[in-house]
């Protein structure tokens, strides 16, 4: 045992867990903290210009390198602007801890106390509760140390997500007797990561008998690193894999086999395969909204086969014939053997086909249509251009889903984007949480011009903390998802998605000490994105567009998957 | 309450602050209804018990015990057998009496559904009962024809019947 303060205590444990890197901003209230950050020198502080930003930071160094990513913000408006970027967390199950100041929970001025409606305090635990998978409040610097490896225990294993960790000053000024250790003490915690022998076996009789079958694979195959074992899978099988948005990079998307992402601006021989297929195996995926569409008519053909880590998950959104509750990576090896096994080396070939021909038929690649040449064409180009582990993030609306679309994803967390909540402002903190994570990729964040905006302050810590990324804003001028919702579903009355030409991204990049291009053609987004991968300097591509563009196929809420709209 | 429709989850917690916020916004946010829900500790000082009873089809059962489940400082949930279990409630009812009639009327009912009187004024009678909810609710409509001047009702809490038991082994 050691005497020490709580804020000591704090970053000793957390470098016990081989933090390196905590996106931030200071205050009041966390000020013992970052003081002592001062003796920790193995711990790098990146400023961010907004929490919210840090915390999706931590979201991007945490997608591209599979860490549990850390940020931290001081009580009050600080741990408030945190929310979204933890909510954002939570739905995606991004591993995050973020550290919070919070006013003192004891002390001599008992009018600063928690509870009262001190300055600058916010009950940030009652706040994050929904949006959490658990949150610490020391009231004893003794505790600090297995709160840590608890929280970062929670953060990162079974299915990820943020964990709160909120220090009342008092525990960070304090100094007391301090034990480290590695224990985890969590009795209510029930990791279950191997499956049944049973569920096995019954799911590898389908997937045996199988005449149609197509792989399904979500964000829970890139956590539990099971790309491999799908390849295999596949192969074995001769079966189609399609992903969620989430699972994009799972799977290879130059693979014969691949079909794409599935959803509501899924690829359409994606949709509409999967309607066709006789079994499904659906690895690590919610069946969220978006990838099922109405749920009636999804997959109806199919008997339904569920690896998944979350038991709640299961029959949540759709029921299946066969629930598999794993790890993934386990799980697929596993299975892999078993069907292996059982598996009459058959036909199978009228599938292999259908799959082939559906996929020429259905690319959204290759019908030209001229309204959307520039997106199409300009993902395409720097698909050439980025190496294949170049990493990619995106921001929300039309930008995220012609991403999701065009740009094939060739390897697991390369593809960084706001599935489930959606966050505008996400991509670009995010790419340089990535870049700080990968520092010897490139790294590029696709964006709209509305969405940049967002965040865009943090061209600022980019280019000051000297994390250079790209950023590509395909600039149409509106709100353009939103747009393109309200031009088809509202017949074309718009209202408030107009952006008009303001700001001018080139000089914002340069006002804040950035590179800026404008591509005004293929040829001359190809010139600025060698410039910029050359270069190590942050940069913006404005790249104008249409602001009537549509994203297609689309999908419209509460149709399904096959009822298409849009030629394609 | 649809009788028979009820269903009671017993669930352990980690005997500390902040559980019952937890269980209490998850079934706000996933649009679960509570009917009632009692804390209480248990014979382990720390662990407590929480009861929870929902009137909710099968499925949206299924989920609200894997969410339950799912949460950290939750040890242990299941839902009690139909028609297995012991469940009782306990309700302090102060009614306003005018005359004597009206008393020796409220002391009869009182003795027919065992309850107990516990506090007596000149115009009023406080009576404790206990019993499943139903009971509790025939006596209340008993009482209402004299005036319900209070009442308090605890929520239901239950146990699985016989030897078999929803614990955390040491
Ligand atoms: C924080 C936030 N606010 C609002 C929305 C709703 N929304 C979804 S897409 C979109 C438009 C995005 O515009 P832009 O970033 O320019 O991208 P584009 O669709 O034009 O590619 C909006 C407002 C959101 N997803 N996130």
């Amino acid at each position: 045992m050691t005497k020490m303060s709580g804020a000591q205590a704090l970053l000793e444990s957390l470098e016990r867990q081989k933090v390196n890197t905590i996106f931030g901003i200071l205050g009041g209230a966390i000020l013992p903290v970052y003081d002592e950050l001062n003796y920790h020198k193995k711990i790098r502080h990146i400023l961010a210009r907004h929490e919210q930003c840090a915390a999706h930071e931590a979201e991007g160094y945490a997608r591209a390198s599979g860490r549990v990513g850390v940020c931290m913000a001081t009580s009050g408006p600080g741990a408030t602007n945190l929310v979204t970027g933890i909510a954002d967390a939570y739905m995606d199950s991004v591993p995050i801890v973020a550290l919070t100041g919070q006013v003192p929970s004891s002390g001599v001025n008992t009018s600063y106390m928690i509870g009262r409606d001190a300055f600058q305090e916010a009950d940030i635990i009652g706040i994050v509760t929904a949006v959490t998978k658990y949150s610490y409040q020391p009231r004893h610097i003794s505790e600090i140390p297995s709160m840590v490896n608890n929280a970062f225990y929670l953060a990162g294993t079974g299915r990820p997500g943020p964990v709160l960790i909120d220090m009342p000053k008092n525990v960070q000024t304090g100094v007391a007797d301090v034990e480290f250790t590695n224990k985890i003490s969590l009795r209510g915690y029930k990791l279950i990561t191997e499956p049944k022998p049973q569920k096995i076996s019954e799911a590898s009789d389908l997937l045996a008998k199988a005449e149609r079958p197509i792989i399904l694979v979500g964000g829970g195959a890139i956590t539990s690193g099971a790309s491999h074992e799908i390849v295999q899978m596949s192969d074995l099988l001769m079966a189609p894999v399609a992903t969620t948005f989430m699972g994009k990079g799972a799977f290879p998307e130059t693979h014969p086999m691949s079909l794409g992402s599935v959803g509501m601006h899924g690829n359409p021989a994606a949709n509409r395969l999967i309607g066709e297929a006789d079994v499904l195996l659906a690895v690590g995926t919610r069946f969220s909204d978006r990838a099922t569409a109405n749920l009636d008519t999804f997959a109806s053909h199919a008997k339904k086969i569920q690896i998944e880590i979350d038991n709640a998950e299961i029959n949540k959104n759709i029921e299946v014939d066969v629930a598999i509750l794993a790890d993934a990576k386990i799980a697929m090896r596993v299975l892999l053997q078993a069907t292996k096994e059982k598996l009459q080396k058959g036909e199978g070939k009228a599938w292999t086909k259908r799959v082939k021909e559906a996929k020429e038929q259905l690319s959204p690649l290759l019908k030209d249509r001229p309204r959307d040449i520039v997106p199409k064409h300009l993902l395409a180009a720097l698909r050439e251009l980025l190496p294949d582990n170049g990493i990619v993030t995106t921001e929300v609306g039309q930008n995220q889903m012609w991403s999701a679309l065009y740009l094939k994803a060739l390897k697991p967390r390369t593809f960084i984007s706001s599935g489930g909540l959606g966050t505008m402002g996400f991509g670009f903190p995010a790419a340089i949480g990535a870049k700080v994570a990968c520092p010897d990729r490139p790294v590029v964040d696709i964006a709209g011009d509305g969405s940049f905006i967002m965040s865009e302050q943090e061209l600022a810590c980019s280019v000051t903390e000297d994390i250079p990324v790209i950023a590509i804003v395909l600039n149409n001028s509106v709100l353009g998802m939103v747009a393109q919702w309200q031009r088809t579903l509202y017949d074309r009355r718009y209202n408030a998605v107009k952006l008009g030409k303001s700001p001018d991204f080139v000089k914002l990049a340069d006002a804040y000490g950035a590179q800026g291009f404008r591509a005004n053609s293929i040829e001359e987004f190809q010139k600025a994105v060698k410039t910029a991968l050359a270069s190590k300097v942050t940069t913006v591509i404005d790249v104008p567009i249409s602001s009537e563009c549509d994203v297609v196929p689309f999908v419209p809420p509460g149709c399904g998957l096959p009822q298409q709209m849009g030629d394609y | 309450m649809e009788a028979g429709k009820t269903k009671i989850i017993s669930v352990l917690v980690e005997n500390k602050p902040g559980v019952l916020h937890m269980i209490a916004n998850l079934f706000r946010r996933r649009n679960f209804n509570i009917e009632s829900i009692t804390v209480g500790p248990t014979e382990q000082k720390d662990i407590a018990r929480m009861t929870i009873t929902v009137n909710e089809g099968e499925k949206t059962v299924e989920q609200v015990i894997k969410q339950v489940a799912k949460q950290i400082d939750v040890l242990k949930v299941a839902e009690l057998e139909q028609g297995n279990y012991v469940m009782r409630e306990l309700a302090l009812i102060k009614v306003k009496v005018d005359d004597s009639k009206e008393r020796s009327d409220i002391i009869n009912f009182v003795n027919v559904f065992r309850g107990r009187i516990i506090d007596v004024s000149t115009d009023s009678i406080t009576v404790e009962i206990t019993g499943a909810p139903d009971k509790i609710d025939a006596f209340l409509n008993l009482m209402r024809t004299f005036g319900i001047m209070e009442l308090a009702r605890t929520g239901i809490t239950a146990l699985q019947r016989g030897a078999k038991s929803i614990r955390i082994d040491e």
